[in-house]
């Protein structure tokens, strides 16, 4: 629970001291993180909801700024803005208490004439079409723009994700994210996937794969694609690796996500390992991924067979608020999570005929499965608290 | 001896400018067009021979020429002139059964070049992103112009079984655009708004009509060195459009239906008889569709020289401008920045326009 300190949040770390700044960008080398760590431990032991009453000073500044100014700093740094902008995202990052309370009427001018001429090329791009998809439907400038947006509160400031291990990715070529499913609905993908942009130095970005029931609803099959996620079949999942992108995907599927509430943490059985085969013949390395927090977002404590089976969902949870409480009962509970990468699997060593071999897959499949549930239980041993 | 060339369907436009284009190859001796119709353009000094593929005379027509290569590019959707969909079907299935049929007794033949389509793949939300030409489809065309292409292909592999010394070569194009073509996506994108289906953006890919003729004097001729022109090819442009760039690109608004609703319109505008929205045609314009053109490339050597978006713009050339001209909106903009007395980046890498300012963007500018 150590590292539970360390939350990306622009306004909260200016006040908290200077042992939080180092470790709100990525954590780039885990000795440095846990020095940093325990020096914060008792530095920003103060409770989170306390700087609103607390600090009087920055407080009524920041409050204009606040809202777009997070998300702003990590956009630029994170997508290798021109000089100008990264400087500026950096200078906020470093300076943080004064600058943000001294430079922000100053600096707001340009910045404000820059971002609205920034809003309106975009504007015009997007409404003359002027833009580029792939052919897995991925529109990227919308999903760096605005949905990455969109979803960003949430991740800092509702889950308040806290990211270790991002250096497990490479930095190029194929990778397979293995990840734990959890919390009814699939929040943890999104979530994992803003963590992978925001944190990776050579802004990776997870390509998703998702269940088909995502690609039959409206709405969400427009936004799944776009957000580059696709369909969790071998074929999809090959192209990508092929093209050395990141693939994110969660082989518990249903059985993870839908899992009764008594049953947290516990790993369901991963498919039937297709995901080890497919890494095996593109050559990718795998990485296992934990996440804790998102099996407590919808405590699922009955499933609503019949009602699941009239509408052709694989379930229907029922929580202590939902669908009791109507839509108040969806809001999800703001746990406090982690997600952790752990040491990448490689799979370039064995010869193609490998991926034949179903012993073998089974092996590496429990061995990734095992992994992911050690990191699970170790994570969740450090965990001071559900919400902090 | 130079080659003696068959071409079904040459009343229709793309038949038409392939015999046109033909007749220029030197290793072509003779170029012999085939139609129920006489065509309504020149065919460049080509024989015409009117004859129904439906009925055993082609078998002749073959014969009394001497034919060594067949081009058959009269599997379409649209029925050309007078008749519905039932003379369209005919044409495709039993007028490839008769031609096929044809072809089997017929001791000269050399090469069969089938015009077929990709929507063979079908469109479900469960299939995998992008098709190739070995994917099985999830669930098979139910019927419509798709079902046809399905049934023409399975009587062209069995020809292909009882025939080895024929070189058959089935080309299957994603939807062809172009300043002339006819085709439903055509009609569609010539509407003034553009009904859609609420909540999904189909991905689309082009082939356009030159990349058409192109590749069809390809599978035709003998293999150049290093290729193969006999199997199964996806003809596509590079890239995707999805359905909302198209709309945009063109300028010509969509009215985001619910998925019964639209059905509902389609028929209404089927029976009108304005333009043909089959069960099919809506599936891909609620699921879209990809394919890979991997074999296009490699095996078959072919380089497409629109893209999918060139092919598009090309195509939106022809049409003229729709109701919100994209030059319009874009010059909207500029007189709002001018307006602010800011220039608008061009390229410039973007900022955050701050999440109120990119949500509106974005809202305002999704037809879904």
């Amino acid at each position: 629970m150590a590292d539970a300190k360390v939350i990306p949040f622009d306004d909260d770390r200016s006040r908290g001291g200077g042992a939080q700044r180092p470790v709100r960008r990525r954590p780039a080398s885990g000795g440095r993180r846990k020095a940093d760590a325990a020096a914060v431990r008792d530095a920003a032991l103060s409770p989170l909801p306390g700087p609103q009453t607390g600090e009087a000073g920055p407080g009524p500044d920041a409050g204009p700024a606040a809202p777009a100014e997070p998300v702003r700093g990590a956009r630029s740094a994170a997508s290798g803005a021109s000089g100008d902008a990264g400087g500026a995202g950096d200078a906020q990052q470093d300076g943080a208490p004064v600058t943000a309370a001294g430079e922000t009427p100053v600096t707001a001018d340009g910045g404000w004439d820059r971002r609205i001429a920034g809003g309106l090329a975009f504007l015009r791009r997007r409404i003359t079409g002027d833009y580029e998809v792939d052919e897995f439907g991925y529109d990227a400038e919308l999903t760096d723009h605005v949905l990455m947006s969109m979803l960003r509160p949430m991740y800092q400031k509702y889950f308040r994700v806290e990211v270790k291990g991002i250096e497990n990715i490479p930095s190029e070529g194929g990778a397979l994210v293995v990840a734990n499913h959890s919390g009814t609905v699939p929040l943890d993908g999104l979530m994992l996937q803003v963590a992978v942009h925001d944190n990776h130095p050579a802004d990776r970005h997870l390509r998703l794969l998702a269940a088909d029931l995502v690609f039959m609803l409206p709405v969400v099959n427009e936004l799944a694609r776009k957000a580059g996620h696709t369909l969790a079949c071998a074929e999809d999942a090959e192209r990508l690796l092929q093209r050395g992108e990141v693939v994110g995907v969660m082989p518990e599927g249903f059985k993870g996500i839908g899992k009764p509430f008594s049953e947290r943490y516990k790993l369901q059985r991963f498919g039937r390992g297709g995901f080890v085969s497919t890494a095996l013949r593109a050559g990718v390395p795998i990485v296992p991924c934990s996440i804790v927090g998102a099996e407590e977002i919808y405590p699922m404590i009955g499933n609503a067979k019949t009602l699941a089976r009239l509408l052709g969902f694989p379930y229907f949870p029922v929580t202590p608020t939902f669908p009791w409480l109507g839509p108040l009962g969806a809001v999800p509970l703001p746990t406090k999570w982690t997600i952790q990468f752990g040491e990448p699997i490689p799979t370039d060593g064995y010869p193609p005929e490998a991926a034949e071999d179903p012993m073998l897959m089974f092996n590496l499949t429990d061995q990734v499965r095992e992994q992911i549930q050690h990191t699970l239980y170790k994570l969740l041993v450090q965990r001071r608290s559900v919400f902090f | 001896m130079g080659k003696v060339v068959l071409v079904t369907g040459v009343a229709r436009q793309l038949g038409g400018r392939l015999v046109r284009r033909i007749q220029r190859d030197p290793e072509v001796d003779r170029v012999i067009g085939v139609d129920a119709e006489g065509p309504g353009h020149h065919l460049g000094g080509a024989e015409f021979v009117r004859a129904d593929i439906r009925r055993p005379a082609i078998a002749r027509v073959l014969a009394e020429h001497a034919v060594d290569t067949v081009v058959h590019l009269d599997v379409t959707g649209t029925p050309l002139g007078a008749g519905g969909r039932t003379a369209v079907k005919e044409t495709n299935v039993i007028g490839t059964m008769q031609l096929l049929g044809a072809c089997q007794k017929s001791p000269t033949v050399k090469r069969l070049v089938i015009k077929s389509s990709t929507s063979v793949y079908g469109s479900a939300p469960r299939d995998p992103a992008v098709f190739t030409e070995t994917t099985p489809p999830k669930s098979l065309p139910s019927g419509g112009f798709a079902k046809d292409a399905v049934e023409v292909e399975g009587y062209v592999r069995g020809f292909a079984r009882r025939r080895p010394d024929v070189a058959v070569c089935v080309l299957r194009f994603a939807n062809i655009l172009g300043p002339c073509a006819d085709s439903p996506l055509a009609d569609f994108f010539s509407l003034p708004v553009m009904p859609t289906v609420f909540g999904y953006d189909p991905r689309l890919q082009f082939v356009h009509e030159d990349d058409v003729i192109d590749v069809l004097r390809i599978a035709l001729h003998e293999p150049r060195r290093g290729t193969l022109n006999s199997g199964t090819f996806n003809i596509a442009g590079d890239g995707v459009l999805t359905l909302s760039q198209c709309s945009r690109r063109l300028g010509r608004p969509t009215l985001p239906l619910l998925l019964p609703a639209v059905t509902w319109v389609g028929s209404a505008l089927r029976t009108v008889g304005f333009t043909d929205f089959s069960p099919e045609q809506i599936r891909l314009l609620t699921h879209g569709r990809v394919v890979s053109t991997v074999q296009m490339r490699e095996t078959l050597g072919f380089r497409p020289k629109y893209t999918t978006a060139e092919t598009f713009a090309d195509f939106a050339r022809s049409r003229g401008p729709g109701l919100l001209p994209p030059e319009t909106l874009a010059e909207a903009v500029d007189r709002v920045a001018a307006a602010l007395s800011i220039g608008v980046l061009d390229g410039a890498p973007v900022e955050d326009g701050g999440p109120a300012v990119t949500q509106t963007t974005h809202s305002s500018g999704q037809p879904g």
